[in-house]
């Protein structure tokens, strides 16, 4: 059971952004392409210097340190990365818990990253991400690069994610079907700010 | 020791080679004649003058004095080691990163061997500490140059990957593990292979230096072997400590990739 608070939020010149997102829910975040939704994202994980206050369950970023503050408020890029040659190097203590979850056997873990479609190691991405058991999950853009199918299938796992745990998630879509299916609030991002739409 | 001693005719012979190749540069196009003669006017000048210096020096046979010049050389030397990176730390920091590392390494391995292994009466006898520092540096710094240009580059082509690993929850250090693997490598290698090729591919400087002054063969290999061990330990401790700390240093306290505290050199 966790809730994500953000207040007075400002990445570079962007925001003030105040959010509160409680247990199991979820929040979707849309705006023009380059007007800073990444950058919130990773204010939000604590990439980027920022100002404002972001607290988990009233436990404020600074009173933990910058690592385990991201193992809480886990983060899936757009597009995933990874650096060395299986699949499994890349789990924490090789743990393959959420590989059922996002559609592959165990001998996934045994597979060479090269050979991986965008779609499979985006699904992977997100088994990796949850195996951390992160409270707050940030998505950005996670479905863009991959095929009807695959979407469907990434949407289905975060939402059983959000579920089962409670988490809060934040998502960071431009497909207006996306963000009704997913959630049922939006804020907009307009000229810096931020606006919550009905 | 019979050393046969060079009159400047000698060197003004060596020097038309040096003008002949550059009139060919010049006929090729090449476009380094200029280069040429100027790096040949300087390495004149500049030994002859450090010719002059170390005289003295050996003269005075001070510590204040050996202080002053080995401090000279360090300095040189960091400057040398910002230079030849792309991506350099902003700030003091790029100076301060290769030249505390240099000096920690090559002073103490140095010293050591003044005091302990060649143990020279007093130990800071000119006529070893300073060639001896000499070769420490110029090795040390080529290893640290090539290790922190490594690191920095890397750190801006895989800063997808690094911040990857963090927003899994790594810590710096697991982050850039493997980039500060490399970097250490990279700056050790060379030295490692002048260490393997040495006697065999190579004929070092120093020992043929020695040789031609007059010096038993297997007393110039004695000091060779020597000098190659100080240099291998300072040029490796002096690689890891500058990519240690700057890999510290493209991170702030957060555990966040800072790198707009690198700049661009070139």
């Amino acid at each position: 059971m966790s809730r994500i608070s953000i207040s007075g939020l400002r990445a570079r010149d962007i925001g003030p952004l105040d959010l509160e997102i409680g247990a199991g829910e979820c929040v979707c975040l849309s705006g023009p392409s380059g007007s800073g939704k990444s950058l919130t994202l990773r204010a939000i994980a604590d990439l980027d210097p920022h100002e404002g206050v972001l607290a988990i369950d009233g436990e404020s970023s600074t009173s933990m340190s910058g690592p385990t503050w991201r193992k809480r408020v886990g983060m899936l890029p757009a597009e995933s990365q990874w650096w060395y040659e299986t699949v499994k190097e890349h789990f924490p203590k090789n743990d393959g818990t959420y590989l059922a979850a996002v559609g592959f056997a165990d001998e996934a873990m045994d597979w060479e990253v090269s050979r991986l479609s965008t779609g499979e190691k985006q699904r992977l991405a997100l088994a990796r991400l949850l195996a951390n058991e992160p409270d707050v999950v940030l998505l950005d853009e996670p479905t863009a690069a991959l095929d009807k199918e695959s979407a469907a299938r990434v949407e289905l796992l975060i939402d059983n994610y959000r579920k089962q745990h409670s988490a809060a998630v934040l998502w960071v879509s431009h497909d207006p079907e996306q963000i009704v299916r997913v959630s049922g609030r939006l804020l907009r991002l307009d000229q810096g700010c931020w606006r919550e739409a009905q | 020791m019979n050393v046969i001693s060079l009159t400047p005719l000698d060197l003004a012979m060596t020097a038309i080679l040096i003008l002949i190749l550059a009139g060919a540069s010049l006929l090729l196009r090449l476009g380094v004649a200029g280069q040429l003669l100027i790096a040949a006017v300087r390495t004149t000048v500049q030994l002859l003058l450090i010719g002059m210096i170390l005289t003295t020096v050996f003269k005075l046979a001070q510590l204040q004095w050996v202080a002053l010049i080995t401090i000279v050389m360090l300095l040189i030397a960091g400057r040398e080691v910002v230079a030849r990176q792309q991506y350099r730390l902003a700030g003091w920091w790029g100076f301060g990163v290769g030249t505390i590392s240099m000096f920690i390494s090559t002073f103490t391995v140095t010293i050591l061997a003044l005091l302990v292994i060649i143990g020279t009466d007093p130990w800071y006898r000119p006529q070893y500490a300073i060639p001896l520092l000499g070769m420490m540096l110029g090795n040390t710094m080529n290893g640290i140059a090539l290790g922190l240009d490594r690191l920095t580059s890397a750190a801006r082509d895989q800063r997808s990957i690094i911040e990857a690993r963090l927003t899994l929850g790594q810590s710096w250090r697991e982050a850039i593990r493997d980039i500060r693997r490399q970097s250490m490598r990279t700056g050790m290698i060379p030295i490692i292979n002048a260490m393997a090729a040495a006697g065999v591919v190579s004929l070092p400087g120093m020992m043929t230096g020695q040789i031609l002054a007059g010096s038993p063969p297997v007393e110039a290999v004695k000091y060779q072997i020597l000098i190659m061990f100080m240099i291998t330990a300072g040029t490796g401790f002096g690689t890891m400590a500058a990519v240690w700390l700057a890999s510290r240093r493209l991170f702030d306290d957060r555990h966040r990739l800072r790198l707009e505290r690198l700049q661009n050199g070139r």
